[in-house]
């Protein structure tokens, strides 16, 4: 028998379905989904598979229909102080300064705001300077990076990403990647991603896991013990990696 | 010069010209002229009385803000954030917003009487139902992405009042406040006509009584002035309180 005594969290059999006016709507069919401490996960589908009603329940804000959600051994029912989670979107507050939006989780746990430790990491996510401007002056990645930032003030053990990368040109998107496989390297929490970008799950996701289908199942999971290795994308490895999670993929639609 | 001041010359000055060309047109009887309703305003404005009106209804606008604010505001703000209480309330606000309230006035002076109180629970009643509206959409408007993001930093639903659902209806609110500040001037013209001796809608119908045309047009005047202050007002509050939605 597996022992999963050590499991950082563990998604247990979890389904989901979701009540609407004309009936219910399945999203999530049985799946069973297990992350290491300091271990990346990425979990890659089309739109509607139930990646990101998977995401959101790991990460304590929707409840599964059937089955449960372990975070360290302990029932998951509601969000975790160590658990952190960015959006596509960004969910940040417009009218809060970048530097009000990094420091709010903080003052919401009444911690310490150490306001140079919020500085330093806002110059190492490259927005050094703009503390004191308001979201909607920044650009996309820029965004990015202060949801980034805010997540990452609360030292997570556990970093979830939303396709956080969806809404931003190529570059920029790969820019970021690198970034936070970087900041993986430095701190190593446990990371879970969801994209449909295939690049993107393949740079960061040691473990992948390919969903397909209407309501969402594991089609197969894909070990990719290189990811978020400096120089990752471009090499032999990761190309025949992206082949065969597009190959994958293309089989199921 | 700031571009508002200028605006505000450029837009009086303007006024003055067609208000004059009018006065010639239709004679200093029916429509006073600029010259003369700025005199005339000059020596009311010598008489405690003249501002007596002025305070009255300043005193009436300013408690019904005050009312309509503190109980359409966080109930419009419970509203939109609840579902299954705005489900519950919302047949009733469907059934009387459409009503037009000053068919009630003879009703609300009836229940709040002829004094301040009843004319006070009039203007509330008009700017009560347009906060409340605007409130409650504004609030139920909040993006599901704000709701996780702030739970997902550890936050409460006080948490979820206090730093998105209060900061992010607070444009909406400021918008509705000078809609309805507009309706509220105007009905104070009508409650002010019954049950009173004092207030600017008894200066201008007894103006009109005594066919003083010049004191008619400084109760208009006046009335201006005070939507003028108002709308400045909210428009200073909301630059202070609301600097992101500036830029």
């Amino acid at each position: 028998m597996q022992d999963t005594s050590h499991d950082l969290i563990r998604c247990i059999a979890v389904t989901k379905t979701y009540r609407a006016d004309n009936g219910p709507i399945p999203a999530l069919s049985n799946t069973d989904v297990c992350l290491s401490p300091g271990e990346t996960l990425a979990v890659v589908g089309p739109s509607g598979c139930g990646k990101s009603t998977l995401l959101l329940m790991m990460a304590g804000l929707e409840a599964p229909t059937t089955g449960r959600v372990e975070f360290k051994g302990e029932h998951l029912v509601r969000p975790h102080r160590a658990i952190s989670l960015v959006l596509q979107d960004y969910g940040l507050f417009p009218w809060k300064t970048v530097r009000d939006n990094v420091e709010l989780g903080l003052r919401i746990r009444r911690e310490l705001v150490n306001r140079e430790r919020v500085s330093d990491l806002l110059t190492e996510l490259d927005i050094g300077d703009k503390g004191e401007v308001f979201p909607q002056q920044l650009s996309g990645g820029q965004k990015q990076r202060v949801a980034l930032a805010r997540a990452l003030i609360l030292d997570p053990s556990l970093l979830l990403l939303d396709e956080p990368f969806a809404a931003l040109d190529t570059l920029t998107r790969e820019r970021l990647q690198d970034l936070v496989a970087e900041s993986w390297r430095a701190r190593k929490f446990g990371m879970a991603l969801v994209t449909h970008n295939i690049q993107e799950a393949v740079r960061l996701g040691q473990r992948i896991l390919v969903m397909g289908g209407t309501p969402g199942e594991v089609l197969e999971v894909v070990d990719n013990p290189s990811a978020c290795s400096p120089d990752y994308r471009g090499t032999q490895e990761f190309y025949e990696l992206y082949r065969r999670v597009r190959g994958r993929l293309e089989q199921a639609l | 010069m700031s571009s508002s001041r200028s605006g505000y010359v450029w837009g009086v000055l303007t006024l003055l010209a067609v208000w004059q060309v009018g006065a010639w047109w239709a004679g200093e009887s029916v429509l006073a002229g600029p010259a003369t309703v700025l005199a005339k305003l000059a020596s009311e404005a010598r008489t405690q009385k003249f501002w007596h009106h002025v305070g009255s209804s300043s005193i009436r606008v300013f408690a019904a803000l005050v009312v309509s604010f503190v109980s359409a505001v966080p109930l419009g703000l419970f509203l939109g954030s609840n579902a299954r209480a705005d489900r519950l309330a919302r047949p009733l606000i469907y059934l009387t917003y459409p009503v037009p309230k000053i068919v009630l006035l003879p009703l609300v002076l009836l229940i709040f009487g002829l004094g301040d109180m009843g004319k006070i629970a009039m203007l509330s009643l008009i700017l009560f139902f347009q906060l409340l509206i605007t409130t409650r959409d504004a609030a139920r408007a909040v993006p599901r992405s704000a709701r996780y993001a702030l739970f997902s930093l550890g936050g409460t639903k006080r948490h979820l009042f206090a730093h998105v659902i209060w900061p992010s209806t607070l444009p909406a609110v400021f918008t509705a406040l000078r809609i309805a500040t507009g309706t509220v001037v105007a009905v104070l013209f009508f409650v002010e006509s019954i049950g009173t001796r004092y207030g600017m809608g008894f200066y201008i119908l007894d103006a009109w009584g005594r066919a003083d045309v010049p004191q008619i047009f400084v109760g208009i005047v006046v009335l201006a002035l005070m939507g003028v202050i108002l709308y400045e007002t909210f428009d200073i509050l909301e630059r202070v309180f609301c600097k992101w939605s500036q830029l």
